[in-house]
């Protein structure tokens, strides 16, 4: 399973086997992450599964939707080049090593 | 013709009984398989979680422009004209939801938030001193019904078709039994007063009714289709959130424990309503039509089928959830298909949230608890889960 790290704000680390088929957000919430809400449950609605995806990663990573683009600005922490929805990164082989940063707020 | 291997029950998902307390046919119906025959209506049938969420996220398999209800629109002409964005598909859909979300987006809903607590604050205003209320018409109708339509914009006249309008759409989903009937006497008059408050002149500047106009006319949408998509929020915005806060105010009163868990952190509210969702579903099922030959968990469901999710039985499937059958506000609620999921997932579910946290939260600061004062009457629906009263006696603070 590829494994993925969330790195919370204040610097903590967890590294989680997602499975293929899955979301970065379904890792999270899966395991208790604190700093990924995902209230909408995953539709792109409510913007508090927000990550940073370090630049070194972003090939990896499904083109962004206009869905999320939009829903983007709607984000509490402020939004940077490197902001994504975790809901909208879906797990393949490709995503093993992934390293994503949680922001400060959700919600 | 279905398969041998596929299931078949009897269960009558629309008998009144059943509606009255569906959770037996529910566990009945997941236990039986992760696909059923509904030999009743001669459908198909799916109540597990995994299978739910998996078809709700397959739009282009599991379609909705042949209608969400029992009947297909290939074969019967619907009682009204499609809603564009519920009986829908990519990429029709995806314009017409793309012009309701810049309307409803987080940001814009969070707007609305010190209006809302203004509104709360003044109901329980209204109803301190009086220690015998009814949950349903004092609570959850009274703030929904006050906020919602202002927000959208619509004169303070003829708001009372609002719920008989949304119990005949609701209802419609069904098959033309009693209930439906019943409810289509109801909305007699309900029926002319929406279709001419979708339109722009009787809607005011400023409300989201104008907004969709504005943003639909952008989009290249007649002023007859930007009626439409006011419609929808006419037709789901009111009845959904109304028996979201009364099976919440039923839920607290029937788990004191979970009452004072909210009492003591009315910061709680909010997740309180997501269980609520999850536990009492005010939409307990929505139907799909299957646009080709699907492959369901070993069965095969011939294309051009109906076939009935039960999101209710999926919010309650063990196999997704620890303690299904428990009401506990402080679990991860998040996940359940209680709005839906996927490109049709409830497009107001943001709305709704901000209104049962809302009361939820002002009712936690006021009450030092509540009990029922009586038995609570349900109102049946063909779709809708919620009570037509609700006793309570509240002790206020």
């Amino acid at each position: 399973m590829p494994k993925i790290t969330y790195v919370s704000a204040d610097g903590d680390l967890h590294v989680v086997d997602v499975p293929i088929g899955t979301s970065v957000m379904r890792g999270a919430v899966g395991t208790g992450i604190d700093g990924i809400v995902a209230e909408c449950g995953g539709n792109a609605m409510c913007a508090t599964c927000h990550v940073y995806v370090p630049a070194e990663h972003a090939a990896s990573l499904p083109e962004m939707t206009a869905v999320e683009d939009e829903m983007l600005e709607c984000t509490v922490a402020e939004r940077r080049a490197t902001s994504r929805l975790s809901c909208q990164l879906r797990i393949t082989e490709g995503l093993d090593g992934l390293v994503v940063r949680l922001p400060e707020a959700q919600e | 013709m279905h398969t041998t291997t596929v299931p078949v029950s009897q269960i009558d998902p629309f008998d009144e009984t059943v509606l009255a307390d569906p959770y037996p046919a529910h566990r009945e119906l997941r236990d039986l398989g992760a696909v059923v025959w509904l030999e009743r209506y001669r459908v198909w049938g799916m109540a597990r979680h995994e299978q739910v969420e998996a078809a709700l996220n397959d739009p282009q398999t599991f379609c909705s422009a042949r209608g969400v209800g029992l009947s297909d629109f290939h074969k019967e002409k619907p009682w009204r004209p499609p809603s564009l964005l519920l009986e829908a598909d990519p990429p029709d859909h995806t314009r017409a939801r793309h012009t309701i979300t810049q309307v409803l987006s987080p940001v814009a809903v969070r707007g609305l938030r010190e209006a809302f607590t203004a509104e709360a604050s003044a109901l329980f205003d209204r109803l301190a001193g009086r220690t015998a209320i009814d949950g349903v018409r004092d609570i959850a109708e009274a703030f929904p019904l006050t906020v919602f339509p202002d927000v959208v914009g619509l004169p303070p006249d003829g708001r009372e078709h609002l719920l008989p309008y949304g119990g005949l759409v609701f209802n419609g989903f069904g098959p033309r039994n009693r209930l439906f009937l019943d409810a289509l006497a109801r909305a007699e008059h309900a029926r002319d007063w929406i279709a001419a408050h979708c339109r722009r002149e009787n809607l005011a500047d400023g409300g989201l009714g104008a907004q969709i106009h504005r943003t639909a006319a952008a989009e290249g949408y007649t002023a007859a289709d930007a009626a439409l998509l006011v419609r929808s929020f006419l037709s789901a915005g009111v009845d959904t959130t109304v028996h979201g806060i009364g099976n919440a105010l039923l839920c607290l009163a029937e788990n004191p424990d979970q009452f004072r868990v909210l009492r003591a952190d009315p910061t709680q509210a909010r997740k309180a309503f997501e269980e609520t969702i999850r536990y009492e579903s005010p939409v307990q099922t929505f139907f799909r039509t299957t646009t080709r030959d699907v492959d369901v968990a070993g069965a095969t469901i011939p294309a051009g089928e109906k076939v009935l999710l039960f999101l209710a039985a999926a919010n309650r499937d063990p196999r997704r959830w620890e303690a299904a059958d428990t009401y506990d506000i402080t679990r991860k609620a998040s996940g359940h298909v209680g709005f839906g999921f996927g490109v049709h997932a409830c497009v107001g579910q943001m709305l709704a949230r901000l209104e049962g946290e809302i009361v939820l939260t002002e009712l936690a600061r006021r009450a030092e608890a509540i009990e029922l004062a009586g038995p609570p009457k349900r109102q049946l629906s063909n779709t809708l889960r919620g009570l037509d009263s609700l006793p309570l006696s509240v002790a206020w603070v």
